[in-house]
């Protein structure tokens, strides 16, 4: 049984009662437990919709969403989300203490967030890092920050939208490469939202190209076969890019036509 | 570069005492416009009898009294309508009527309700800060980042510890600019006020000076108060970067 069932989802927006937006419609959508899931889509195409489905912070206008067999009726320590940018962190917290606030909302005892922190700080490369404030911190070390707090809180899932996107392209690959290890050590499934097909093919193990919106779906999922060991120079890479460019491009245009007629 | 600045603060100072000098003694000589060194002599000549001391411990402890009241009056409410749609609409009209009516022009009514005596004051005081409390608060409580909240909940927070571990958190920078600006305006405040009905203060010792024609003790009070005012704000600044720098980063 899947991890994630999307079922017929459409979500909607209002601006005024004549004024509608359907951001998603018809997406039929399966994530498989253990499954590093990424979901590409040209910009505006609703992908941050799906996730915040699935975080529950939207609710769906018509549709279910189930993980592990249970509705989705808002957000909750299960699904532990990384955000786009490095607002989500607390200031006035350090990164340790930034680690440990799930747990500490929780009413875990010190002792064993203080545990959790230092296994989690050490898995994402910040070791020796958790008496800084996030104004102290990179963009990267802030994105390691993120993880490591939503892994501290051991979720069943990981929602991440984009959380490279404000990188820059060195930072981002390094990212990445700690992300795939991160991943084999803990292996949750894992929903990543990216319009990187590069980034989807080097860290998904499956890829879910979405429509160009509005009332976007999924237009087909690609199993990423066997292990690329993550390497940009494999040479099923270069097939794996060019099937998904090949679905992705027509998304690209249509999202660019209908950018240049509005 | 830091000596630099100092530097350039001390040679400013330096300038406006000359300058002021020049203007007082050749420009327009007259008993109405004190020169420095007349003032500084009726300065020293106030310190060594004590009443300076005493006007500036009245309308210190009046501004502190009030200030703090008003803060931890201001703030709790600031925080519920910030939170809750409803409280911000129910309390809106009030404030937006409030803040309008400065308090200089309610020093009337305090005096006849509450005297002459220190209730007045304080009073008064509070009403200077409570409302620039409460709307910097609101504001920064409605300005916290949406994915702050949203990342709590992912994190298994409930509303309750949310309002307390993130809301609050993130607000203190504009609980404490509010506070600095009620700060400021409470001196004009307590000037005033001490002019209009008190037996004593700095309001009251310029006041008391001007009816007996000592001008160089209106400039004492003058100087005073600007002194006065820039060492509690500095102050302040010190007090939170020693008790609240984790919560303020490099904003203020």
């Amino acid at each position: 049984m899947s991890l994630v069932k999307f079922r017929d989802v459409e979500k909607t927006f209002w601006k005024d009662p004549a004024n509608s937006y359907s951001a998603v419609r018809g997406l039929t959508l399966d994530i498989e437990e253990g499954e590093f899931f990424c979901l590409l889509g040209p910009t505006g195409c609703g992908k941050t919709t799906v996730l915040n489905l699935l975080a529950g912070f939207e609710l769906p206008t018509r549709g279910t969403i189930e993980l592990d067999g249970r509705a989705i009726v808002g957000p909750g320590p299960d699904r532990a989300v990384v955000f786009q940018g490095d607002d989500s962190l607390y200031d006035w917290l350090t990164a340790r203490e930034n680690v440990e606030f799930g747990p500490r909302m929780r009413g875990k005892p010190g002792k064993e967030r203080a545990e959790l922190a230092d296994y989690y700080l050490q898995l994402v490369g910040l070791r020796g890092q958790g008496h800084k404030h996030p104004h102290e911190l990179s963009g990267g070390m802030k994105q390691r920050t993120q993880i490591a707090r939503v892994l501290a809180n051991e979720p069943k899932m990981l929602l991440m939208d984009e959380p490279f996107g404000a990188l820059d392209a060195q930072t981002r690959r390094v990212m990445q490469r700690e992300l795939v290890k991160i991943w084999n050590t803990t292996r949750k499934s894992v929903l990543f939202i990216t319009h990187d097909i590069d980034e989807a093919i080097i860290l998904g193990t499956k890829i879910g190209v979405m429509r160009a919106g509005p009332g976007s779906d999924v237009k087909a999922v690609i199993r990423i076969e066997g292990d690329l060991g993550h390497n940009r120079n494999h040479p099923r890479f270069a097939e794996y890019y060019d099937q998904v460019n090949s679905l992705i491009e027509d998304e690209v245009n249509r999202t660019l036509a209908r950018e240049t007629q509005a | 570069m830091k000596l630099n600045v100092y530097a350039t603060y001390v040679a400013s100072t330096v300038a406006m005492l000359v300058v002021w000098h020049l203007l007082a003694t050749y420009v327009f000589p007259s008993a109405l416009f004190s020169a420095p060194l007349e003032v500084l002599k009726s300065l020293v000549e106030l310190v060594r009898n004590g009443t300076l001391v005493e006007h500036i411990a009245i309308s210190l402890q009046r501004i502190l009294i009030g200030f703090l009241l008003g803060s931890l009056l201001g703030i709790p409410i600031g925080l519920l309508m910030g939170n809750s749609a409803f409280i911000r609409h129910f309390l809106e009209p009030y404030i937006e009527f409030f803040r309008f009516i400065p308090p200089i022009a309610l020093i009337t009514v305090a005096v006849i309700w509450f005297g002459i005596g220190e209730t007045s004051k304080v009073f008064l005081i509070i009403y200077t800060t409570i409302f620039i409390v409460i709307l910097n608060t609101a504001a920064g409580v409605m300005r916290i980042p949406a994915n702050k909240i949203r990342a709590a909940r992912c994190l298994g927070a409930s509303s309750r510890q949310i309002f307390f571990s993130v809301a609050i958190p993130a607000t203190v920078p504009y609980i404490l600019t509010g506070m600095r600006i009620a700060m400021g305006n409470s001196f004009a405040t307590i000037v005033s006020a001490e002019m209009l009905g008190a037996n004593a203060g700095i309001g009251t010792m310029i006041w008391t000076a001007r009816m007996f024609m000592q001008v160089n003790e209106v400039f004492v009070g003058l100087l005073v108060l600007g002194l006065l005012g820039f060492v509690t704000d500095r102050l302040f600044r010190l007090l939170i970067f020693r008790f609240a720098g984790k919560y303020v980063g490099a904003s203020i």
